[in-house]
């Protein structure tokens, strides 16, 4: 029978099924961060249970670290002690953690793939919702809540019910000044934030093809934005590259026999998908966030949409309460759209690739007086390779401030936050009301449209520059 | 896990879309170590406001939570199912919840309730009329029931039967160690592991 990539790696992994009861799936990679682990290790410790597999468990200090003076305690008592936790936890139950100052640290899904450790056709989850990002490999990667991240420690499988499939075909060649970002913001605008609510997304067509690993790490990255659990896209060429040679990659006849399985991931010409979507990347402009949702977004071109234009009455209420939060006003052009903050970094666009296309348009130019720009790496090795590139010089000789790896302001759970009123323009994944801040205010961009408002201080593309 | 059959209990009407994980528990407020305690931090943001609906006296006994569609998006935490326990509720309907938020709180016995918009519009509009009208949900009979509404809901048998018994999934799951160590023979040979 014709089956979809994800349904190929879903039947791989399947331990046991029995009518009328959810599939037990094997778990081929668990990793774990501070946040949404302690209750865990805690669970597992009072029913005396162990971890199954500790070599299937990897974990990072990422959603909580300061990105400053990371060699002194952490200031805040509440977070140190959630980060001290997880040391003592990691220890206590034999996990590998990288900590802070490790060269390996750094958010959680930017060191999987870098170490090699995500690989097409695996299962793979965390206690994180963008754990999605993996399925730029091929792999089956989807957030899970704390119960089931003890689940996965003591058992190494999860029970799951089987997801529909949608195809989302991005057909054509992005233009230039246009990534990766913009045609998942698009992608949300267009399917809204509950349209990929029970499937799991394919990403396919050539656009998606041209893509770089980094750039399709951005596209699964926001497939939870989109509701769907994962997003997937189909290993090829570009994929094995980007693992060959890493440090968890197969080796010798391993990665030839790997590689041939690989091969075998793909859609079946006749497979069926759920739903299916379409989208012109010739079409596609560089894409921002006007409201409190992702999926309230519109191309920079065009102006802060009028909530009555909106015929569904929830939408339109939605509308007029992001726009009574934002403090913006229908018409206004988004170009005219004054911001605070530029943060660069995230699980979405904290990669190498997107520092250095920041880089490139700030190279030379000033920040503006009254914008304050960050950009945060996304693990230590991001931050040494940028550094080797000279990127942290242009940065810093541009008025930004340069700082150690972790989720940084995406979240706003360590120092790095907006105060109340304080409007950013961040590569990050979520506008939500107080996200990065209580009382902030987000709009969501490419690493490319943050540099360029860091320069001009107002929504602004590299074109206007 | 506590048992779940039948529950009835005033209501609280939240008349928003999108309500998402950050609105129900802001990251800040994510720190502890523990399960318990995290009621300080749920709608931590909109409970400054006192018109928010929580601060409401005539809701202040609610333990069904009516929301708009699109409850729970964003974040895995499951420190905003926490938080909506530790707070005292015991159910939240709506017409349509986040993935891993309803995954989680089905894990965790909070019991979400899925039903047709108009029918959440015509409780919104009950409990507004009257805040002591009193909502049941009931799990045996797979129905809500609140004054003449009698609305039936779909839920799975299995999870209906694990919410039931009060029933730990991992109990389940080890009952099938034997599947599992015969699976992890066949598992292909370049896998990786952390060390």
């Amino acid at each position: 029978m014709a089956r979809t990539m994800a349904e190929k790696v879903w039947e791989e992994h399947v331990v046991r099924r029995a009518e009328g009861e959810p599939d037990l799936l094997y778990i081929d990679l668990h990793l774990v961060h501070e946040v949404t682990s302690p209750q865990a290790f805690e669970g597992l410790r009072l029913a005396n249970r162990r971890l199954r597999r500790p070599d299937l468990t990897i974990a990072t200090e990422d959603h909580n670290v300061p990105t400053e003076n990371i060699f002194l305690p952490i200031a805040d008592p509440v977070s140190r002690t959630q980060v001290e936790t997880l040391r003592k936890n990691a220890s206590e139950f034999g996990v590998r953690l990288h900590q802070m100052g490790d060269i390996d640290q750094g958010i959680v899904h930017v060191i999987g793939p870098q170490l090699g450790l995500t690989q097409p056709g695996m299962t793979i989850v965390c206690g994180d919702s963008h754990t999605s990002t993996h399925g730029a490999f091929g792999a089956l990667a989807f957030g899970i809540g704390t119960s089931q991240v003890e689940h996965v420690m003591a058992t190494q499988t999860l029970p799951m019910t089987p997801f529909k499939t949608m195809a989302v075909n991005v057909t054509g060649s992005l233009k230039p000044g246009v990534t990766a970002k913009d045609i998942i913001l698009a992608v949300i605008a267009k399917i809204g934030t509950g349209g990929g609510q029970g499937y799991v997304i394919e990403y396919r067509g050539e656009a998606i093809r041209a893509l770089s690993m980094e750039a399709r790490m951005t596209i699964c990255n926001m497939s939870i934005e989109a509701g769907a659990r994962a997003g997937m896209i189909a290993p090829d060429q570009t994929t094995f590259d980007y693992i060959k040679g890493r440090p968890h990659a197969p080796k010798g006849e391993l990665w030839d026999q790997a590689v041939e399985y690989w091969k075998t991931l793909v859609t079946d010409e006749d497979a069926v998908f759920d739903k299916e979507v379409f989208l012109d990347a010739d079409e596609l402009s560089p894409f921002v966030t006007w409201g409190t949702n992702p999926g309230q977004g519109a191309p920079l071109d065009s102006v802060v949409p009028d909530p009555a234009s909106f015929e569904d009455p929830v939408e339109r209420a939605a509308a007029e309460k992001a726009l009574a939060y934002m403090d913006l006003k229908p018409g206004t052009p988004l170009r005219d759209i004054r911001v605070d903050t530029v943060f660069v970094g995230s699980c979405t666009n904290g990669r190498i690739e997107d520092l250095r296309a920041a880089a490139e348009v700030i190279k030379g130019r000033k920040v503006a007086d009254h914008v304050r720009m960050l950009v945060v790496p996304g693990s230590q090795r991001v931050k040494e390779q940028a550094a080797a590139e000279g990127l942290d010089e242009i940065f810093k000789a541009a008025g930004a401030e340069w700082r150690e790896a972790g989720c940084s302001m995406c979240l706003g759970m360590n120092p790095d936050t907006l105060k109340p009123g304080e409007r950013s323009a961040s590569t990050s994944n979520r506008n939500f009301e107080g996200r990065q801040g209580k009382g902030g205010r987000t709009h969501l961009v490419s690493p490319l449209v943050a540099a360029a408002t860091a320069v001009r201080g107002t929504l602004s593309s590299p074109a206007d520059l | 896990m506590e048992k779940f059959t039948v529950h009835t209990g005033r209501a609280v009407p939240l008349r928003r879309s999108n309500v998402d994980t950050d609105q129900i528990i802001p990251a800040v407020y994510l720190k502890r170590v523990s399960r318990t305690g995290f009621e300080d931090g749920l709608f931590a943001a909109w409970r400054a406001d006192p018109d928010f609906v929580l601060n409401k006296p005539e809701y202040a006994e609610g333990t069904v939570l009516i929301a708009g569609p699109d409850f729970g998006t964003g974040s895995s935490r499951e420190h905003a199912v926490w938080a909506l326990q530790n707070y005292g509720f015991k159910a939240v309907l709506s017409s349509r919840f986040a993935d891993i938020f309803r995954g989680n709180s089905l894990k965790g016995g909070l019991l979400t309730v899925v039903l047709p918009q108009p029918v959440i519009e015509k409780l919104w509009d009950m409990v507004e009329a009257d805040p002591t009208t009193e909502v049941t949900v009931d799990l045996v009979e797979r129905q809500v029931r609140a004054g003449d509404l009698v609305e039936p809901f779909e839920l799975d048998d299995y999870t209906r039967w694990r919410l039931m018994e009060g029933l730990d999934d991992i109990d389940l799951t080890l009952r099938h160690t034997d599947a599992i160590a015969e699976y992890e023979k066949r598992r292909k040979p370049w896998l990786p592991v952390t060390q």
